[in-house]
Formats: structure tokens, C-alpha cells, sequence
């Protein structure tokens, strides 16, 4: 059997005295869509901050392709293949579409410091910028300027600019919020299309895109894990009812 | 014996940077505002104690009146200049600013000439004290000390015991929730600005007999208030109380160890600090 | 990439207006003109840092100032230093105190850099000032211009104000073209990015402390190659050289002139150094001519309250209102 792709064992993030991540361990797999959800505050996205490397943790251990990870910086976690989408859309605004995902290519070339060429000339970045940008729809889009895009385009182009640095693992950090029904479809079915080839750990408050999307779901409350395990098994779930898809419309 | 009047001397020079380096410090982080000019009131205290003392006759009535006089200054030019650099980029008022020191310096030339000037020591401290046989300390640098240290407790009473205090504690950390919560920002920044420079040349007032009156004085000792906030930290009292006795002790030690580099002293210790923790030694990020 | 666009034809007739200027310029102005042209070349490698970075240097006389004293330091006497040796050496060595004070600065961000980077010019200038290494604070002559010999012939000398001055807009047009292949270069989008959203490069991988760093050694490798240049003209260097007015001062021509836009820092450059020469002519404010910082710093103050572009922003206002500091699509060109 293949060794899950991110190992999470014992990972804790305090804050003072106040946990906000609390020995939470789970696994993900290529090939597989991870969810993990809970009522606000429950700390996702911390987990997620600690899982990029925007946060460091407390005690725990995160492997990934069986490195320790858990004290790298960010850019060298991204390097190893780890991607991430941030819930405030974080791209280079004043960049066109193509240069956000251009830059994000060009992260990988093995001759970064290269001070006198021009970029452009660079074909094989530019073609890994193109695919990335196709591959999420917006190929028709490159040459606008990433500020005029709508919410939803940009969010688009944050998971391009992910997938153009060529990750194996993605974090996924509620990619569907603020989203319009439309374009929240469209941002499932590339999610359900990525899941085939990387490994994926989704944060999200949209239930329906959860069960669509989810292998795995892992049910997070006050920075612990309540329950985790198969869609169908969580929603029948007792305690998981009652702490958060309990009762009337947690569905936000 | 000899260590005494180095330890002195030491904490003398430290308190004395720390009236200049918290006033700057909490114009920093609690109006994000970095202001080259600051030094500038340093210079301004000075003169005026040099040229009141002159009119007046005494420094004790110099000082209060200078006060008043550098008080006006700072309030207009808050109210006129530095309130519209709250919103722009650090490099906008590193430039603003700039242009202030050199409007100040040539004001400075034009009115008083290039010359240095000596204020005299006030007759009342004007002794020495023994320490033993052969060593004396002089009582006027013992009174900067200790108004420096009653200052330095009066502030730390303002900032942690009253209502001012605590406004000063929010928008430093804080300024969008503060306002929410009611405090009267406007009202608070010029406060704030007003009391640091007010603090800055009070600094340059008691330290006019000891250091004399000298083009460039304010300047030179600016960038030594710099050092303080890196080493103690943005917005931080505590960081600068500590940060500017370290450098008082490391600028005397130099002077008696390798007079010949003893300016750069500060420098190394604040190179020191940053391989160590960039971010200051108050703070905790 | 040689498409004729109106920018492109400003600066080629720049170019040419500078190259005719001695022909009809007197010796003072022919000076004058590569004075300017040295500063020039200060202000752009600051504006690399500034501008395309958003490095705010307040130090960057360290640099400048450190070669010159290198030149000072390793010309004999009274003879002419080899122009070979002597040049590389500076640049070098500018570099290298880049390098040092880089490592140690680049870690801090925003207003910390702004006091760090002062501080070590400050640590550089009390070296200077306070030791008898570069002559203290009375300075040190360089009696000779360095000399530039090929083959044993002398195809240029820099004796000669207007040669010298034929050098150095050539040198300040290498230094502008190279530039601006750095700035289209990958490493130059990479400085983009920094600037734009310093914590988005990290996470996509990019070592940002490694880039910085090199972008600082860069500057101030070229902020040295200037101060050597300032060295031969003026013929003598002093700590004043390294001092935070001359760091305030570059900074200022960098914002003037607009920052982001290359030429935004030669225009600074000619505008501060022409407008210096206009407020000190005694001819114009009498005895108040040798204060004529005050002129220049309120006018400072009021271009900073007017002007938020600088004076670069002015000529662009028509055409590009959303692209302020930073153009960069893959499809423009970087001036």
C-alpha cells in the first residue's frame, strides 16, 4: 500500500494559552479529496496556516513524501510540492493573468537568478503558465489585468497559480467563499478534476460541495477533531449532528 | 571608582536617549508615522535653551518657556504637515520629513549662525560631588539622571494607569478597532506627537550645558534613537528603556576600551541584535 | 522588442541631446552636466531598490561613498591609478560592504529597513570620521584622474572635461540598458513580485530573502561605480560622501523623479542638481543664497503634498491612470 502523501501526527498550534489546533492528526492521499469542516473558529484555517508554513506549530509532526516539514518556511514546503489557495484572494492585482501565473512557473525553474534574459523568451514557463491558466478556464482571460477579474475569476486564478507551481499536495482554503451558484459549480467540477492526480485537503463551509467532493471528511470543533472518517459515516454521526450539522441550516 | 563614573556617565547618556527614542518610538507605532524630523526638536530645545537662558538669565525659567515655545511648534506642524502622512507610504514621509530637517537646519542658520554655543550650567547645580579622594561626579548630570527617571516613571503611571494610557495602548496596536471603539483618533495622534516632540526638546534643554548647542546636533543623535527602536522595538517603552541603557553602556564601553571607534559601538551591538532577533527585543512575533 | 513607441523615441532623443550638449555648452556647464549624469546613475541603481524592490534604502551612500574612498585609498599619490584595476576594485569592494550590511538588514522589512540601512551608513560614516583610515574628517586628495590606456595608448582622457563627460553618459547609458534587461529578466519579475506581495512569492516557492539580497548587492555594486566616478570629477573625497544628507538626498531624486519608471530616476536626478544650482546662484536670492536648503526642503514638502506620483507621474497621467508604480504584464514594455 502506498504511504499516504501528508502525514499529520499530534499537530498543535497555541496562541497564548488558547489552542486553536489541538493534537489533530489525519492523512491525505494522492487521488483523494480531504475535507476538513466545522462551525467558525473551529481552526481550520489555522490548521491550513500551519500545514503552508504561514504559521509555525507548537508540537506535532507534518510529513510530507515522508520529509518533516513542520519547521520549513513556506517557500521551501512549496518547492517540495505543496500548494496552497488562500481564502482572501492573494494574487498580484496590478499583474496581468498571465504574469500571476508566469511568476508562480517560474518558481520552478532550476536557474532562477538568471538576470539578463528576457522572461518571456523563457517558452517552457510560459507554456507551464498557459496550461495552468487552461487548465482552470481562464486561458481566454491571460492578458487582463488580475484586478478587473470577477471574485470568481480570481479565485480561478489563485488555483492556477497553485497548480502552475506543479504541487502534489493542494490546500484548499475555502475556495468557494463568496462564490455565485454558477461559478460555484464550475469550482467544484475543476476540484473534482484536479482530486484525480494530487492530493487534496479542502477547508470549506458549502456542504454540498463537500459531499460531492469528499473521500475523506474530518470534523474539526475548538481546534480538535470530533469525528473523522467516510461523507456518509460523519453525516450520520450523533455528535457530529449535534455540534455542528445538527438541527436547521448550518449550511452557509 | 574609576567604573562608578563610567557607570554613571553611562546611564546618564541612556536616560537622556531614552526621552528622545520613546517619544519617537510611540510616534511610530501608534500613528505609523516615521518622522527624520524628530532630531530636529532635539536641535530646536537646545536653542532655545541656549537663547532664552541668554535672555532671560536662567535656565529654570528657560526651560518652561522653551517648552511652551516647542510645544506651539510641534502642535502646528502635526496639525499643518504630519496629519496628512498618516495615510501615505513610509516613503513619503521619510521624504516630507527630510524636507523639514533641511527647513529647520537653515532656519536654524539663519537665526542663531553656525557657530557652537555653550549654555551654562545653572549655579544651584553647578558642584561637584565626591566620590572618593581624587574622583568627583558633577551634581548636573546627576539631576538629568534623576528628571530623566522621573519622567520615565511618569510615563510608564500615564501609559499603564490611566485613560490616556490605555487610548495610547489601543491604537498602538490597533488604530481601525480604536476608533470603533470611540476613542477620538485625530485627537489622540496630535496628542501623541505633541508630547514626543515636547519630550525631545525638553531632552535637548537639560542637555544644552553638558553637550553644548551645535549645527547637526539633532541629526546625529536621531539615528542613535533609531538604533534604540530597532533594538527595543516599535511602539514598545519597555524596549526602548532597555534598548537605550544597552547602548548607553555600549557607547561608554567603547569610549573606554577604543576611543578611536567608539562610534561604532552602537552600530555593532544593534548588528549583534539582528543576527539574533530581527524583530526587536521587546516584541514578541 | 524594436517596436518605436513614444517612450522609446523621448529617450533616444534624450540620448542625443545629451551626447550634442558639449558641443555647445561651456566647460562649467559640460561639468555640470556630468555631474548630473553621475548622479544620475546613483539614483538609478537606488531605484532598482525603491522602486522596483520596494527596498526603502535610507543608506545607500554607504556604497556610494565607500568606492570613492577605495579609489582614494589605492591611487598613488601623485600619479595616475590604472583605470583597469582601479574600477573593478571599487565596484567590488562596494559590493562586498553591500553584501555584509545586506545580510544583516535584509531581514527586517518596512520601516525597520528604512533604520537599519541608515544606521550602517552611519556606522560607515563615523569609521571614516572618527579614525584616521581615510584621513578623518579632513578627506583625502586624488590629485590625478585615473587613467584609461589600451595597448599603452590613451583613447580617452579623463582629464578632459568633455571626454570625461562622453564617459560617463556612456557609462550611464550601459548602466540604464542594463537595467532594463535586468528588470525584464526573470530575476527582475521576481523583484516584481516581491514588491507586489512579498508573502504570495514565498508561497509559491520563491527564496525571497536570497533575491532581496541580491537586488541589494546589485545597487549597491552600482551605487559604487557611481561614488567612483564622483571620486575622479571632484578630485577629493571626505566622510561627508557617506553622510545621511547624501543618503536622503539620492533617495529624494528617486521619489522626485517618479519611482518604478527607470527614467523616473534621471529626471529626479537633473531636476534636484539643476534646481540646487538655480536656489544657490547668488545672482538669484543675494545673501540668502547659501540657504538655499530651505527653498529645497519646502519644496520638497510641497511636491511631496502635490505630487504623489513625482514628477515621472505627471507625464504618464494621461495615458495609464491604473498602473502607478509597478507595470508589469507580460505584454509591456518596463521603462
Amino acid at each position: 500500500m502506498i504511504e499516504p502523501i501528508l502525514q499529520v501526527r499530534g499537530l498543535s498550534k497555541y496562541f497564548g494559552g488558547l489552542a486553536a489546533v489541538d493534537d489533530v492528526s489525519l492523512d491525505v492521499e494522492v487521488g483523494e479529496l480531504h475535507a476538513v469542516i466545522g462551525p467558525n473558529g473551529a481552526g481550520k484555517s489555522t490548521l491550513i496556516n500551519v500545514l503552508s508554513g504561514d504559521l509555525s506549530p507548537s508540537s506535532g509532526s507534518v510529513l510530507f513524501r515522508g520529509i518533516e516539514i513542520a519547521h520549513l518556511v513556506p517557500e521551501r514546503r512549496s518547492r517540495l510540492g505543496v500548494g496552497r489557495s488562500y481564502q482572501k484572494v492573494n494574487i498580484f492585482a496590478a499583474f496581468s493573468v498571465l504574469e500571476n501565473c508566469r511568476l508562480a512557473a517560474q518558481s520552478r525553474e532550476p536557474r532562477p537568478l538568471n538576470w539578463l534574459q528576457d522572461a518571456v523568451s523563457y517558452g517552457r514557463v510560459l507554456e507551464n503558465a498557459r496550461q495552468a491558466l487552461s487548465a482552470v478556464g481562464l486561458g481566454h482571460r491571460a492578458a487582463v489585468i488580475a484586478a478587473t477579474l470577477s471574485h470568481g475569476e480570481q479565485r480561478q486564478l489563485e488555483i492556477a497559480m497553485s497548480l502552475a507551481t506543479d504541487p502534489k499536495l493542494l490546500l484548499l482554503d475555502e475556495p468557494l467563499a463568496g462564490m455565485g451558484s454558477e461559478e460555484s459549480l464550475n469550482m467544484v467540477e475543476l476540484i473534482g478534476e484536479l482530486t484525480a492526480n494530487h492530493a487534496i485537503l479542502l477547508v470549506e463551509h458549502d456542504m454540498d460541495a463537500v459531499f460531492r467532493l469528499a473521500q475523506v471528511l474530518t470534523v474539526m470543533v475548538n481546534g480538535k477533531i470530533l469525528a473523522s472518517g467516510a461523507p456518509e459515516a460523519i453525516r450520520a454521526n450523533r455528535e457530529v449532528q449535534r455540534a455542528y450539522l445538527g438541527g436547521a441550516d448550518e449550511s452557509l | 571608582m574609576f567604573y562608578l563614573i563610567q557607570i554613571l556617565n553611562a546611564v546618564q547618556y541612556g536616560l537622556l536617549l531614552f526621552l528622545l527614542a520613546s517619544g519617537l518610538t510611540l510616534i511610530f507605532g501608534i500613528m505609523g508615522v516615521i518622522n527624520l524630523a524628530h532630531g530636529s526638536f532635539y536641535m530646536i530645545g537646545a536653542y532655545l535653551a541656549y537663547w532664552l537662558t541668554k535672555m532671560t538669565g536662567s535656565l529654570w525659567l528657560a526651560i518652561p518657556l522653551g517648552l511652551v515655545i516647542a510645544l506651539a511648534i510641534g502642535v502646528v506642524l502635526e496639525t499643518t504637515l504630519v496629519s496628512r502622512l498618516y495615510k501615505r507610504d513610509h516613503l513619503y514621509q521619510v521624504l516630507l520629513t527630510f524636507g523639514l530637517i533641511l527647513i529647520f537646519e537653515e532656519l536654524r542658520s539663519i537665526f542663531f549662525g553656525d557657530d557652537v554655543h555653550g549654555v551654562a550650567v545653572p549655579a544651584l547645580l553647578d558642584y561637584s560631588v565626591r566620590l572618593t579622594d581624587t574622583l568627583s561626579y558633577p551634581v548636573y548630570r546627576l539631576f538629568i539622571t534623576a528628571v530623566c527617571l522621573l519622567l520615565a516613571g511618569a510615563m510608564v503611571l500615564v501609559i499603564h494607569k490611566t485613560r490616556l494610557g490605555m487610548m495610547i495602548r489601543a491604537g498602538s496596536s490597533n488604530r481601525e478597532m480604536a476608533a470603533s471603539l470611540g476613542v477620538n483618533i485625530r485627537l489622540l495622534f496630535a496628542v501623541v506627537f505633541a508630547f514626543g516632540t515636547a519630550l525631545a526638546a525638553f531632552a535637548g534643554m537639560i542637555a544644552a550645558p553638558i553637550s553644548s548647542v551645535f549645527p547637526g546636533m539633532g541629526n546625529q543623535i536621531l539615528i542613535i534613537c533609531f538604533v534604540v527602536v530597532v533594538i527595543g522595538g516599535i511602539g514598545s517603552i519597555n524596549g526602548a528603556m532597555i534598548a537605550s541603557l544597552a547602548i548607553g553602556f555600549a557607547d561608554t564601553l567603547g569610549k573606554v576600551l577604543a576611543p578611536e571607534y567608539s562610534g561604532i559601538a552602537v552600530y555593532l551591538l544593534m548588528a549583534v541584535i539582528l543576527l539574533w532577533r530581527p524583530q526587536g527585543l521587546a516584541n514578541k512575533t | 522588442m524594436a517596436n518605436i513607441t513614444l517612450p522609446r523615441v523621448a529617450l533616444m532623443l534624450s540620448a542625443l541631446l545629451l551626447a550634442a550638449f558639449p558641443l555647445i555648452g561651456t566647460t562649467f556647464y559640460v561639468q555640470l552636466g556630468a555631474k548630473i549624469m553621475i548622479m544620475a546613475i546613483f539614483a538609478l541603481s537606488l531605484d532598482l531598490l525603491v522602486g522596483h524592490t520596494g527596498l526603502v534604502s535610507l543608506g545607500h551612500a554607504a556604497y556610494f561613498g565607500f568606492a570613492a574612498y577605495v579609489l582614494a585609498l589605492i591611487s598613488p599619490k601623485y600619479e595616475a591609478a590604472s583605470l583597469w584595476v582601479t574600477l573593478p576594485a571599487a565596484i567590488v569592494a562596494a559590493a562586498a560592504v553591500a553584501l555584509v550590511i545586506g545580510f544583516l538588514v535584509v531581514r527586517t522589512t518596512g520601516v525597520y529597513f528604512i533604520m537599519v540601512t541608515l544606521a550602517f551608513a552611519q556606522m560607515l560614516y563615523s569609521v571614516f570620521h572618527d579614525t584616521k583610515l581615510g584621513g578623518g574628517s579632513d578627506g583625502i586628495y586624488i590629485t590625478v584622474r585615473p587613467e584609461l590606456t589600451v595597448a599603452g595608448i590613451k583613447p580617452l582622457d579623463l582629464e578632459n572635461p568633455v571626454q570625461f563627460y562622453y564617459f560617463v553618459l556612456l557609462v550611464m547609458i550601459g548602466v540604464y540598458v542594463l537595467l532594463s534587461r535586468v528588470l525584464h529578466a526573470p530575476f527582475g519579475r521576481a523583484l516584481a513580485g516581491i514588491k507586489a506581495n512579498e508573502s504570495r512569492m514565498r508561497s509559491i516557492g520563491f527564496p525571497v530573502f536570497a533575491y532581496k539580497l541580491g537586488a541589494f548587492v546589485l545597487a549597491g555594486a552600482l551605487a559604487g561605480l557611481a561614488g567612483y566616478l564622483a571620486a575622479c570629477q571632484f578630485g577629493f573625497v571626505n566622510p561627508e560622501i557617506l553622510a545621511w544628507h547624501q543618503s536622503g538626498t539620492v533617495l529624494m531624486m528617486v521619489i522626485l523623479g517618479g519611482m518604478g519608471k527607470l527614467h523616473g530616476a534621471v529626471l529626479g536626478a537633473f531636476a534636484y542638481v539643476l534646481l540646487q544650482e538655480f536656489l544657490s546662484a547668488p545672482a538669484l536670492l543675494g545673501a540668502y543664497a547659501k540657504h538655499w536648503q530651505l527653498a529645497m526642503g519646502s519644496l520638497i514638502v510641497l511636491v511631496v503634498l502635490a505630487l504623489p506620483e513625482g514628477l515621472a507621474g505627471l507625464f504618464d497621467r494621461h495615458g495609464r491612470l491604473f498602473q502607478r508604480s509597478d507595470s508589469n504584464s507580460a505584454s509591456e514594455d518596463l521603462e
